[in-house]
């Protein structure tokens, strides 16, 4: 069923990304944008990271390409204006296309999955459950908000100083079976996680740095506005 | 009997009948078919029912009969009557249209305005979706209907269509500043933007419901209202439509059943809008009345099946609330003139951002002046919603995991839990 629906959205996003590429209309283009990244907020979903979907609904979706088609309207010359790609042009993205893919295919196929999720369920990592419950399903707004005021719910296990040893030590059981550099890499995440939960015990979380940015969005949103606004008001006594 | 009528409950319980011939999926996919026709149904369903009021409100505010013929008395079947009627028309194209993206824009719309009702709760736990950013994905989904609009707008190959079209994406892109900034103030006094969850939070006496909870959410409903109505692109901010100057705005070129589909639509996310303001501020599923709904309670806890009456009973509540809000819509839109655009664009961002953000600072300081004044976070002693108590939750569950005594963060989290006692 998972693997079904998975099958769906994932062909879907690689289907509306190629209309994305081989479409010349403009609009048609966004259109298909539009699908693949709805797709995405789909596989967002399935994974039970609700939050991130809606985010990506709501910005992606709903602001950025929306906003997108706006532009559009505004700027097209003719009704439907047409992208024709030079050939050259086409050459030069099918190689750096070509180059991505060269470098995320044996990213993704050089992780040793299996070995991964076995690590991370002996170091104590709670794998994302698959089930779905009344209360919340996923669930993730409230540890993402607890995440902002500095309280890591999902790492609050691995901060109890006598079960962090006893996960190091089932890590060295483990480690056996597995190559040495995997050992390494699982001692450095957990001691990584360690650190940090003891880390936000003193600090206020990410609630200062996010409000940073937003700060920082909004006055490069007025900036924006206002050299719009300037522009405009140069031209004004000309015409 | 613990509530079937939630997919995940749905889920379990087929699960719990142990039906061997049934695939493993089946539960899954048979809560899945339950859950889409009863929502199908409340989707189409009061939409129809809200074009046939439409149409005798307005004939009524403009003194005339409206329909009166159709299904006997009072014109009933009108609805239904044009619906036929617009199946039976031909599905036009214009030669000079994008036809793919032409004929798609309709669908784009109804599945935008049909998805957001996944998350709506229509009774206590009684959610397609429970989610616990439930308000956050309803919002976003409902985001994606300009798009359509938008889409038809410029696909139509017509200067009346990308007029409202453009007219449409400027109002929804501006006024969904207001309506989200709106929208939190509720989920500020709950300290959740689980949508069931919110609704629950208002049970008792009808001031513990989020319009009368204190100044602030009381003038935010308004704002919300207001803006609701903007992004529904009802009049007076029907710019998109706008009869009289783009004969019909980004529906120019459509006829027949992309045209209802439309309006089907619209009617539905009136629908949708009005119930998140219910949900949001006025109560959900409870009368407002404590003893009322403290019986209906009991009779659930008392006899068989009645888990199931009291949540009708709270359906039915919730319905009628929303009905009544459309019809304000709808009153609203039957007596005001239309703005002009700037005037809308004007009302958006010098009055409705700036009195969205007064009001988000206003519910967030106020149950803190009331700690450090009064001593508790309610105006009235013993009424209304403790405001923040939810808040420190997930600090409450970190402690169980490592009861520290050096845990900084998550005692200044709980300080104004404790500064109330």
């Amino acid at each position: 069923m998972e693997s079904l629906l998975f099958t769906i959205y994932a062909l879907a996003t690689c289907g509306a990304a190629l209309g994305v590429v081989l479409s010349q209309n403009v609009a048609r283009m966004a259109f298909w944008l539009v699908v693949s990244l709805g797709c995405v907020a789909g596989l967002f979903f399935m994974l039970n990271a609700d939050f991130v979907g809606a985010t990506q609904l709501l910005i992606y979706v709903g602001g950025t390409v929306v906003l997108l088609i706006f532009g559009v309207m505004l700027t097209a010359s003719g009704p439907f204006n047409t992208i024709k790609s030079e050939p050259a042009e086409m050459i030069q993205a099918g190689v750096i296309g070509i180059a991505l893919l060269a470098i995320l295919i044996p990213t993704v196929t050089s992780v040793d999955w299996v070995g991964n999720r076995d690590t991370l369920s002996h170091a104590g990592v709670k794998s994302p459950s698959g089930e779905f419950n009344q209360q919340g399903e996923g669930g993730t707004s409230r540890h993402i908000g607890a995440a902002l005021l500095g309280v890591r719910v999902d790492q609050a296990d691995a901060s109890a100083p006598s079960e962090a040893h006893e996960h190091h030590e089932a890590d060295h059981d483990h480690g056996h079976e597995h190559a040495h550099g995997e050992e390494a890499h699982s001692h450095a995440a957990h001691d990584h996680a360690h650190a940090q939960v003891s880390e936000t015990n003193q600090a206020s979380g990410y609630l200062l740095p996010f409000e940073i940015i937003s700060v920082h969005l909004l006055v490069v949103l007025i900036g924006a506005s206002y050299l719009a606004r300037a522009k405009r008001r140069v031209e004004q006594p000309t015409s | 009997m613990t509530p079937v009528l939630a997919a995940s409950t749905l889920t379990d319980w087929i699960d719990a009948q142990g039906i061997s011939w049934l695939p493993e999926w089946g539960p899954v996919v048979l809560a899945a078919v339950v859950h889409v026709i009863l929502l199908l149904t409340f989707f189409g369903l009061p939409a129809g029912i809200f074009i046939w009021a439409e149409r005798k409100v307005s004939a009524r505010i403009q003194d005339r009969l409206g329909p009166t013929r159709v299904g006997g008395r009072f014109g009933w079947l009108q609805s239904l009557a044009d619906g036929v009627k617009l199946l039976q028309k031909e599905d036009l194209a214009p030669a000079d249209s994008d036809k793919f993206l032409f004929r798609l824009a309709p669908y784009i719309v109804i599945v935008a305005a049909f998805c957001a009702f996944m998350f709506l709760p229509f009774s206590n736990g009684w959610t397609a979706v429970a989610m616990d950013c439930g308000l956050f994905v309803a919002l976003a989904v409902l985001s994606l209907e300009v798009l359509g609009v938008v889409i038809a707008g410029y696909s139509s190959g017509s200067k009346w269509s990308l007029f409202g079209g453009m007219r449409e994406a400027a109002q929804m892109v501006s006024y969904e500043v207001p309506l989200g900034l709106t929208a939190v103030i509720p989920v500020v006094v709950a300290g959740t933007m689980n949508l069931n969850d919110i609704g629950n939070m208002q049970q008792g006496m009808i001031w513990n419901w989020f319009v009368f909870q204190n100044p602030f959410t009381f003038l935010a409903f308004f704002v919300f209202f207001v803006a609701t109505l903007a992004s529904n692109k009802r009049a007076p901010f029907d710019l998109a439509e706008a009869e009289s100057e783009l004969v019909a705005g980004f529906i120019t070129e459509y006829s027949g059943f992309r045209w209802s589909l439309f309006f089907l639509g619209e009617y539905a996310a009136m629908f949708f809008v009005s119930a998140l303001g219910v949900v949001l501020f006025l109560g959900g599923w409870w009368t407002g009345i404590a003893p009322l709904d403290n019986w209906f309670v009991s009779i659930g806890e008392s006899c068989w099946m009645g888990d199931y009456i009291v949540r009708v009973i709270g359906m039915k509540i919730f319905l009628v609330k929303s009905a009544i809000l459309v019809c304000v819509q709808i009153w609203v839109r039957w007596t005001l003139p239309r703005l002009r655009i700037d005037q809308v664009m004007t009302t958006c961002l010098k009055y409705l951002v700036p009195i969205a953000c007064f009001l988000f600072l206003g519910v967030v300081l106020y149950p803190l002046i009331l700690v450090t004044v009064l001593g508790r976070t309610t105006l009235l002693p013993g009424s209304g919603v403790a405001m923040g108590e939810r808040v420190p939750v997930p600090v409450v569950e970190a402690h169980d995991f490592h009861p520290e005594p050096g845990d900084v963060a998550a005692e200044t989290v709980a300080a104004p839990q404790e500064e109330e006692h």
